[in-house]
């Protein structure tokens, strides 16, 4: 919160695009096999770049919540701001910092379960009110949706 | 942790409501009364484009609240993209935005590029300049025609799907599909371009200024245009900053802001173009503004035949690009290449990245995170019209129940991108 204020006050980044949970969940757990390179540039004709065993950097918490900050101005730039948390750790709301945060927070919590502390409005938002469980977790069953009427009632 | 405070200070001097920034609630004196009608709009409501519901409180008829509710279009591209390997998911982008498919396209493409550090031929990045142009017309003639219709001016209707047309044609011309052309490959190109499109992209550049003409000729001067869009929806510039508005609707409140120019991608730092930007921030001059982009995209679209670069269209890297048919049949590696690719697809190095474009409708942003697998680990778009539709609140506050269309209208918003 205190991060937010300051990017936004001290260093002017007056423009949240976008506020990104990811769920880590299980990350690395099945192991990646494959060329390791990395984004700047890699060499694939090398001999020994292809088929090692490579387990992705652990993280930090189970979720982490990205803030994609914008300076609209003479010098732009970006920034992400990312917070990470555990299942049922709050995260402070940032609606008073950037108003655009209300419907990005409502969809965190929505698809993730992430727990936003202090927003005006935190009810679900593309999910049906009634839902059960947030969809984009990683622990969340695929075709896994109940029955709700058969032919047999 | 810190508490937020009640009312922080960039809410001074806004209109945006509080204590939430999305819902207009009605004055408290006129809470008590009997006198306020709550109306239902929507989802299916033909004038609210596509499933957008609005629970709308009404004095008289004057909107006194205003709160949207969304998700009826929810179909969980994210969690599906998760599902399918990379260059399965590029499939599922455009279908977000129907409207400006290859803006979806583009930035997911322009993601796994990043991550994967693989250098893409000039030849394939202008050809993405030129067809992404080409669908910012597409997109902002569907608007102009739908918005026309909405205020009245079915003709409008009429004149803009006649060009939309054309803009499909070449589409089809190029990828086959007229819409959800999945063309971009990361690399490059899904294909070579047919040597008959640069004709027919020539002819489109020619009529279509005379086409625009005729569009200003048909509302410009039209009194029941005008008194239906001046000064309505009105959003200043530091509402449409505090409510993260992108695109046309933030150009027309003042703000001189174009992610093709401040952060220029793919060729857009060797074109010449102007971004417009007007300063009422009304419907008005989001209409201005979306004319004149159509002017500067077909001028970029015209630069962009005459400088096309020859070349090849698609990057020179086995483990990410599908070999050329031709070598199926006579090399061992480029077999075992094309069926690794097919059935497992390429693996993306560990990473995070966030990419923005400018698209029709403002920012689109595209955030993916890789474990180094073949399969995203996490992708999550930043969709313009989810933005401009918590700006509902803002604009309609204080307008007739009839403007409400025109200024919902006015946002461009496609229920599809909104809910993905």
């Amino acid at each position: 919160m205190e991060a937010a204020l300051h990017l936004r006050d001290e260093l002017g980044f007056d423009f949240l695009s976008d506020i990104s949970p990811t769920d880590y969940h299980g990350w690395g757990a099945k192991g990646v096999s494959g060329y390791i390179g990395t984004p700047s540039g890699r060499d694939i004709h090398r001999p020994s770049t292809s088929g090692l065993q490579q387990l992705p950097a652990p993280k930090p918490s189970r979720f982490s919540v990205s803030y994609h900050l914008l300076r609209i101005a003479d010098d732009p730039a970006r920034v992400r701001l990312q917070v990470w948390a555990d299942d049922g750790e709050p995260v402070p709301s940032v609606v008073s910092v950037w108003p655009t945060a209300d419907w990005h927070e409502r969809e965190a919590y929505d698809l993730m379960g992430i727990r936003i502390e202090g927003h005006p409005n935190l009810t679900r938002i593309l999910m049906d009110d009634d839902w059960e469980g947030h969809p984009l977790r990683k622990d969340y069953p695929i075709g896994g949706e109940p029955v709700r009427f058969s032919g047999e009632e | 942790m810190a508490v937020a405070p009640e009312r922080p200070r960039i809410y001074e001097g806004t209109r945006i409501p509080s204590p939430i920034p999305s819902v207009l609630l009605p004055p408290p004196h006129l809470r008590d009364t009997d006198d306020i009608l709550t109306v239902n709009f929507g989802p299916n409501h033909p004038s609210t484009h596509g499933v957008l519901r609005l629970v709308v409180d009404l004095d008289g008829e004057e909107v006194v609240g205003v709160r949207a509710v969304i998700g009826y279009l929810h179909t969980g591209f994210e969690k599906s993209m998760e599902q399918k390997s990379w260059w399965k998911a590029i499939t599922y982008a455009p279908r977000m935005d129907y409207v400006s498919f290859q803006y979806n396209e583009l930035v997911f493409v322009l993601a796994i590029e990043k991550l994967l550090g693989i250098e893409v031929p000039p030849r394939a990045t202008w050809m993405r300049m030129l067809l992404a142009e080409l669908n910012r017309i597409h997109s902002h003639l569907v608007w102009l025609g739908t918005a026309g219709l909405e205020l009245g001016a079915i003709s409008m209707f009429w004149y803009c799907f006649r060009e939309r047309d054309r803009i499909l044609d070449l589409f089809e011309m190029v990828a086959g599909t007229r819409m959800h052309t999945r063309y971009f490959q990361a690399g490059g190109l899904a294909e070579d371009v047919p040597p008959g499109f640069w004709d027919e992209c020539a002819k489109f550049v020619e009529i279509m200024p005379k086409a625009i003409d005729d569009y200003e000729g048909l509302v410009d001067r039209s009194e029941i245009w005008l008194e239906r869009t001046k000064g309505l929806g009105l959003l200043s510039r530091e509402d449409a900053i505090a409510l993260g508005q992108s695109g046309p609707v933030l150009r027309a409140s003042g703000v001189q802001w174009d992610v093709r120019r401040a952060e220029s991608y793919l060729a857009y730092d060797q074109v010449d173009f102007r971004v417009p930007v007007y300063s009422n921030g009304d419907v008005y001059d989001r209409y201005r503004v979306r004319m004149e982009e159509m002017r500067e995209s077909v001028k970029i679209v015209d630069q962009a035949l005459r400088r096309m670069p020859d070349g090849p269209w698609i990057a020179d890297d086995r483990k990410v690009v599908l070999p050329p048919r031709e070598e199926l049949h006579t090399s061992m590696e480029s077999l075992i290449h094309h069926f690794k690719i097919v059935t497992e697809g390429y693996r993306v190095p560990e990473g995070e990245v966030y990419v923005a474009v400018e698209s029709p409708r403002g920012e689109l942003g595209c955030y993916a995170v890789s474990d180094g697998g073949p399969r995203p680990w996490r992708v999550k778009f930043r969709a313009p019209s989810f933005v401009a539709l918590e700006a509902t609140a803002t604009c309609v506050a204080d307008s007739l129940v009839a403007d409400m269309i025109a200024i919902l209208g006015s946002l461009d918003t496609v229920m599809g991108e909104c809910d993905r």
